[in-house]
């Protein structure tokens, strides 16, 4: 069993285990187990970012082995520079995830910690999946364990949250399905995702092809107008549930973009680059002023995760590789910020009941400790130099000011709205007098709390202050990627 | 021109045939209210003959049997081994739930539940119209009068007599068009038939004709639109554990009267049926799908979602012949089978969970029913949800990779129309997963309206589990049953 397969493997038996043997009375031993399985899982995960080896561009640690004979689908497994650090990342979430919600978390804690476990080995399958089928299983199958956190442990308006994130995903990725096996007949009965990069067709085909993966990728990064399931999904989903969310659900859809769209589609995706920039701008430009306008403190930080993702996909679109490796990087930062943010919300929920930005104000006098963190990441949220905000949307400004001098002037606009609507929240619930007698009585972040958002401040600062082993590693990948867009595959 | 062979192909069936019997007379004497000798000889003759035709169908041979009027093939034998298996898991499901209802006072149900059973045998290895037809209606009188079995319920009273009506037509549609077509090619046997229209030599419009009363009656039995009226009817006032006996195995038996009448039978005419074939399955796709929304009663949500994934399983069976070649049909027909398979699998398992929260003086029939159950038994609400997602066709479940199959089938075709028809079937199973999330929601997230704890025997403790964890794990090994339909369904059209 390889390394990847471990790391897929490992938090989905400790999640099984969980949901069989769990027992509600057992709430302490069952967090310790789930704790025990992050870290396990995050464990088997270093070896495959030490084992890495840079300057190729081709797949390592591959496994492959025969899984269904009928169809030729391999169970096909490997990871490249692009693929890389989201697989360490969706561990590392597992853990803090785990960690943030042990006492959030009261009822069927071992149903809720199994879920995580076993969603965080299916997201990692998706990112390290070779066969375009067992991608597609494991895309999938994510929704299950998603739609039971949201729907079981969510806010007051959970099941509408529930069934909307459910439906409005499976639409895009039903369309992607019948993409998949049209390919399948193309190649000649072959799943092998690497086959059919080197596959030629035609203009049409190409063109449906591209915007049938736009449909499932689209809706899950998500681009403006089809992210509307975003802010109420967040808004009634808990804590962690969020924080995996913003932090890994929506990198599947951009992923999807570098592994599906662009290599098997390579023309359609130029003649359409114009939209997809068109949309991403607008994401930036106007999902940002409505951030702005948000009273609730999850929705204001759920529209800024549609902006901050307009930066991964217009990153992409703009085909050079400073452009591509730093939307990568913004994945891979937003990663961390996005759940630090969720987390920080979730911190004051659990104490205020409260999500309202005008129920806040002033915390600072009563939780010092916490707001000293929540200010460096309402700073990386805006992208400030020394965190790990500025340095993928830097790379991507500057890539758009390559390419076309306005495009990049649109998207640098967005790094004032950033600053606009971060810096206004964190005044409006952190700073003055506080706001009312809730504030006062409100008791400073605990030692676990405190792990936590410390974890995730070393993370956001070291990204921030040091990016090369992130930018190392997919230098390779990506100049390979841009490489084999640049070629037609007309036929 | 009956040889030693010949019996031999018939010895499965011959030995449901007297120990049928057997049980019947033996019961007399059984006065249990459980009636747990008739229970155990019944699940033991159902295992031996499943074991047997197990056996057969894995000898892969095709032998043809009675002067060529029953068939021995690997497909009739899986299927007649699963059918075999899904009776037994009904009656594991149904008896407690039978027993507090009046209905075990006899033996009547586990007599009649073998003689459905063999009237699906019959008609899955009869190679002649008449033999055919001679099982479809041994299983049939079977069922109207399992469904009448809570003689003093006027709702199950009811719904026999819409069956008997409605499937007593259908039964005349079908003998209509088998009449027709032996007008027209002078035989009954299906190898003859099939020589005779390949011939070319009968007036095509006589061979049509008949073909529609075929084609109808056959969309009878299975429940499709527009002759799918019957199905929420049946399945609502039906007692549950008689819904599963009538739901489950003989869907079955009507795939393979549909493949060995269609496809054995009137292959040269394939471009007809499947015109007729995708009409069906469009509008079962959409009535199905679309009424299933508006049901509160699971049963009857269960009906229409049936239709629906009739619906599905028809498009593997029309994408056979494209432009007139077969080159499809192996890959298209064992998609079929599969689906069919996999679908009684998870119908066991949906039906078993009604069932099993069934008390005495509750039928525990509609949505809401369900409420709450994950926290009331963690390991049903879990049986459940994996049946739900595999109905909704989610990965990594077993009803996925059915529908896999049957686009990859409709596909391949590479026929701009069949393409059409793919991408139409997915958004309809986008419909098909509101209701079937709707189930989960109802289980996980409302609070539970019972408290009543749930009392289940340790037989049905063990089955359920062992269904619901095949729904999941054929999800995650598909690739044994897939090859399974595929060497049953090359042998047969080799």
């Amino acid at each position: 069993m390889g390394l990847l397969s471990l790391a897929i493997w490992t938090p989905i038996v400790f999640g099984g285990v969980l949901l069989a043997l769990g027992r509600d009375e057992q709430a302490g031993m069952v967090r310790w187990i789930a704790l025990v399985g992050a870290l396990a899982g995050l464990a088997v995960t270093l070896p495959i970012y030490g084992g890495f080896e840079l300057g190729t561009s081709a797949m390592q640690f591959v496994e492959k082995s025969p899984w269904i004979e009928r169809f030729h689908i391999h169970y096909h497994l490997g990871v490249d520079g692009i693929s890389l650090w989201l697989v360490p990342l969706t561990a590392f979430i597992t853990v803090i995830v785990v960690l943030a919600s042990w006492e959030a978390i009261t009822e069927r804690v071992h149903q809720y910690m199994g879920a995580f476990l076993i969603l965080s080995g299916l997201m990692i399958g998706v990112f390290a999946s070779l066969d375009a089928m067992l991608f597609y299983v494991f895309f999938e199958a994510t929704l299950i364990p998603m739609y039971l956190i949201i729907g079981i442990w969510g806010g007051p308006n959970k099941i509408y949250a529930a069934f909307k994130f459910f439906l409005y995903t499976l639409l895009g990725s039903l369309l992607m399905l019948v993409a998949l096996i049209y390919l399948y007949n193309q190649a000649g009965g072959s799943f092998d995702l690497l086959t059919w990069h080197k596959l030629p067709l035609g203009a049409t085909a190409q063109t449906l092809l591209f915007f049938a993966f736009f449909a499932a990728f689209a809706v899950k990064v998500p681009m403006w107008p089809v992210h509307t399931w975003l802010p109420d999904v967040h808004v009634e989903a808990p804590t962690g549930g969020s924080a995996v969310l913003a932090a890994i659900m929506l990198k599947l859809g951009a992923y999807g973009f570098l592994r599906f769209s662009m290599p098997i589609a390579p023309d359609a995706s130029h003649e359409w680059a114009w939209l997809m920039i068109a949309l991403s701008l607008i994401a930036v430009v106007y999902v940002g002023l409505v951030a702005m306008v948000q009273q609730d403190m999850k929705k204001l930080v759920a529209y800024s995760s549609v902006a901050h993702m307009g930066f991964v996909t217009l990153g992409f679109f703009i085909f050079n590789d400073l452009g591509m490796a730093g939307a990568i990087v913004q994945m891979i930062a937003h990663g961390f910020v996005s759940a630090a943010m969720f987390l920080g919300i979730g911190v004051l929920y659990d104490r205020m009941h409260s999500r309202q930005i005008a129920d806040y104000g002033g915390v600072v006098n009563t939780m010092p400790k916490f707001a000293a963190f929540a200010l460096l990441f309402v700073m990386a949220n805006c992208g400030l130099p020394g965190t790990a905000g500025f340095v993928g949307e830097w790379m991507v400004i500057l890539a758009a000011v390559k390419a076309n001098f306005w495009i990049g002037l649109a998207a640098a606009s967005a790094l004032i709205f950033g600053a606009a609507y971060s810096l206004w929240m964190f005044k409006r619930v952190y700073l003055g007098a506080p706001g009312n007698d809730h504030v006062k009585a409100l008791l400073d972040i605990n030692a676990r709390e405190f792990l936590v958002m410390a974890l995730l401040a070393v993370a956001v600062l070291y990204m921030g202050v040091h990016p090369k082993p992130f930018t190392d590693v997919m230098d390779g990948s990506v100049a390979e990627l841009l490489r084999h867009v640049a070629i037609s595959k007309l036929k | 021109m009956i040889d030693n062979l010949s019996w031999v192909t018939a010895y499965p069936e011959l030995l449901l045939l007297a120990m049928a019997c057997v049980i019947t007379l033996l019961d007399l004497s059984v006065k249990t209210p459980q009636r747990g000798a008739t229970y155990v000889l019944t699940l033991l003759t159902l295992g031996a003959v499943a074991w047997l035709h197990a056996v057969y169908a894995l000898g892969g041979e095709s032998i043809m049997g009675f002067g060529g009027m029953i068939v021995s093939d690997p497909m009739g034998h899986w299927l007649k081994c699963f059918a075999a298996l899904a009776v037994m898991v009904t009656l594991v499901y149904g008896r407690s739930y039978g027993a507090q209802r009046d209905m075990l006072r006899g033996g009547e149900w586990f007599s009649l539940s073998l003689f459905a059973l063999l009237g699906m045998f019959v008609m899955i290895s009869g190679h002649n119209f008449l033999v055919i037809y001679l099982g479809l209606e041994l299983l049939t009188l079977s069922s109207y009068a399992l469904v009448a079995l809570k003689r003093d319920d006027g709702t199950a009273t009811e719904a026999a007599m819409k069956y008997f009506v409605l499937g007593a037509l259908a039964s005349g549609f079908l003998l209509y068009g088998l009449s027709m077509l032996y007008g027209a090619t002078g035989s009954l046997d299906i190898a003859e038939v099939v020589k005779a229209v390949a011939a070319g030599t009968e007036r095509h419009q006589v061979l049509v004709f008949g073909l529609v009363f075929i084609v109808a009656g056959l969309a009878f039995k299975l429940g499709v639109v527009p002759f799918h009226m019957w199905v929420p009817d049946v399945y609502h006032g039906a007692p549950t554990s008689i819904t599963l006996m009538i739901g489950g195995a003989p869907k079955l038996a009507a795939f393979a009267i549909v493949i060995r009448l269609l496809v054995e039978g009137l292959l040269p005419l394939a471009v007809d049926w499947q015109q007729m074939l995708a009409v069906l399955s469009v509008v079962s796709l959409l009535v199905g799908n679309l009424a299933a929304i508006a049901q509160t009663n699971l049963k009857r949500m269960l009906a229409f979602s049936t239709i629906a994934q009739m619906g599905f399983m028809l498009l593997g069976l029309l994408a056979g012949v494209v432009d007139g070649q077969g080159g499809n049909m192996a890959n298209a027909y064992s998609a079929s089978m599969f689906y069919i398979i996999t679908y009684v699998l998870t119908t066991l398992g949906t039906f078993g969970v009604i069932l099993l929260l069934a008390r005495k003086g509750f039928e525990s029939e509609e949505i809401t029913d369900l409420a709450g159950l994950n926290a009331r038994s963690p390991l049903y609400a879990g049986v459940m949800a994996i049946c739900m997602f595999s109905l909704a066709g989610v990965p990594p479940l077993v009803g996925f990779y059915a529908k896999l199959s049957v686009l990859q089938a409709l596909i391949a075709s590479s026929h701009a129309g069949y393409i059409g028809l793919a991408v139409f079937a997915v958004m309809m199973s986008l419909i098909g997963a509101f209701y079937y999330l709707r189930v989960v929601k109802v289980m996980y997230f409302d609070a539970p309206a019972q408290t009543a704890a749930i009392e289940a025997g340790a037989d049905v403790r063990a089955v359920l589990s062992v269904n619901g964890a095949l729904v999941l794990v054929l999800g995650i090994v598909p690739g044994g049953l897939m090859a399974l339909c595929g060497q049953a369904i090359a042998v047969l059209l080799r």
